[in-house]
């Protein structure tokens, strides 16, 4: 793994016994001794610690201040960020000319400037196209910061010794807290369905703080694997493989993050790259969107699986864009694109599993219901 | 008991041989979450895909280290397939093979030789 960039708690992952994966040019753990399932239960149970440092975190100032950046940043972005309140973050999307998708993002009001955490492999050329659409501004990527989440229902008993007041923030809450670990940026936030906090904290600090978390009795070091099974679980779209630059956010059911003021008729509408197709299939509809799918069997249907209409004869109507065992649901999930005309919950389509069609119906997301501190 | 490079270990008793994954290679799988097993009275060929299983990981198949009939199959597996990773070398065997020829049973491995394999 020597080609793979490591992060402030890498050597961490390895005492703890974790075994080690690439992921997004990072070496990073993909699960430790507890195992896949046994991490995944233990963080809707308890509390799980992950390491999610690999994500970049960009600061957004503008001479004008928040306002300034937040109106400049919806040049890129279809989000009303004017409209977010200070101190709150809000869930958004780059989008490219033909409504694409080309990554997704966490906003945050941070009083005089815009802070954002993007995914990892999309990192440099989210920088560079903030750099290049935001020549107003100043982008600074933060690079003396480690991230960590805390997800689970005992995450706020784990975290309020140390970041105290934590408790009282409501979902998707930001604050700065000052603390034995330095300076804290934290949100009441994550990507689990679970209750729980992503913590900023300074490079030198991380894995004292991530130590110091891992001691309280409900906390225990989760992986990629159990991330990857939670965030399906919880109905969440992994970007490059639920979404990217081929669909559009209305495609993939993310619609509820673009809010009004941006859409037809709004005081701030389009203005973003791809509006014209992206507020076209908000008025009239698209002809494929993402779905859940729950088999009827215990097969997992995996990313790649055609789906038919019928279980026999006719073309596909659609395929899985990611599928796993759920172990809190105890059953197979995927979700997946289908055509419109095939989407609605219930219907029952067939997944083509190692030449055989297999029963799937369309079903509701999250499949476990989200545990938010509203 | 004989063990193959696919991770298979085969226990013989007369002329029939019990079948499944070594304890190293249900670690290596992780969690187990579905097996699909082959049909009773099937013949098989050595080398078919016949089991297929699927861990929290990704789908793996096991090969027939043996040509033959199978005559059982470890029916439990259908609504515990977790078995396999709690007894791999017990209760979490695969199938029951009665082979056509069982010369290719002395080129598999013993358990010394599996151990050295896997180190």
């Amino acid at each position: 793994m020597d080609d793979l960039r490591e992060t402030p708690l890498t050597g961490l992952h390895k005492a703890l016994g974790a075994k080690m994966t690439g992921f997004a040019g990072y070496e990073m753990p993909l699960q430790y001794e507890r195992g896949v399932m046994g991490e995944h239960l233990h963080t809707r149970q308890k509390a799980g610690l992950f390491d999610v440092s690999h994500m970049g975190q960009v600061l957004i100032r503008h001479e004008a201040g928040y306002g300034g950046a937040a109106q400049a940043m919806e040049r890129l972005v279809p989000v009303s960020l004017l409209g977010l309140g200070e101190k709150r973050q809000r869930y958004g999307f780059f989008t490219n000319e033909t409504g694409g998708i080309l990554d997704d993002l966490m906003l945050t009001n941070r009083g005089d400037h815009l802070l954002v955490v993007v995914n990892a492999a999309c990192k440099a050329d989210d920088i560079a196209l903030m750099r290049e659409g935001l020549p107003d501004c100043e982008v600074t990527e933060v690079t003396d910061r480690a991230l960590i989440a805390l997800q689970g229902p005992k995450a706020v008993d784990a975290l309020a010794p140390i970041a105290a007041g934590c408790e009282i923030m409501k979902f998707l809450d930001t604050g700065i807290f000052t603390s034995d670990y330095g300076e804290l940026w934290v949100s009441r936030s994550g990507y689990t369905g679970e209750d729980g906090y992503e913590i900023s904290v300074p490079k030198a600090q991380a894995e004292p703080l991530a130590r110091a978390l891992l001691l309280h009795e409900a906390v225990e070091p989760v992986g990629l694997g159990a991330r990857d099974s939670l965030r399906l679980e919880a109905g969440l779209c992994l970007y490059g493989q639920d979404i990217d630059q081929g669909t559009t956010p209305v495609e993939a059911g993310l619609s509820w993050a673009i809010q009004k003021v941006r859409r037809r008729g709004g005081e701030r509408e389009g203005g973003f790259p791809g509006a014209e197709v992206i507020l076209d299939q908000l008025e009239n509809g698209m002809a494929r969107c993402r779905v859940g799918l729950r088999p009827e069997g215990r097969a997992p249907m995996r990313a790649g699986t055609q789906i038919f209409g019928s279980e026999t004869g006719g073309e596909a109507v659609g395929h899985v864009t990611s599928g796993a065992y759920g172990p809190s649901i105890e059953a197979p999930m995927s979700m997946g694109y289908v055509a419109a005309s095939h989407a609605s919950a219930g219907t029952t389509l067939y997944g083509e599993v190692r030449g055989k069609r297999l029963p799937v119906r369309v079903a509701d997301m999250p499949f476990t219901p989200s545990n938010f501190k509203r | 008991m004989k063990y193959t490079e696919e991770h298979e270990w085969l226990d013989q008793d007369g002329d029939i041989v019990t079948v499944g994954i070594t304890s190293h290679a249900a670690e290596q799988l992780g969690d187990i979450v579905f097996v699909e097993l082959p049909e009773v009275g099937a013949e098989v060929t050595k080398d078919d895909e016949i089991v297929v299983i699927e861990s929290v990981k990704a789908a793996s198949d096991i090969l027939a280290p043996l040509d033959g009939e199978i005559v059982e199959v470890n029916e439990v597996l259908a609504d515990t397939p977790s078995k396999v990773n709690e007894d791999p070398e017990g209760d979490g065997w695969f199938f029951k093979i009665k082979p056509s020829d069982t010369s290719p049973m002395d080129d598999y491995m013993d358990e010394a030789a599996y151990k050295d394999f896997i180190d």
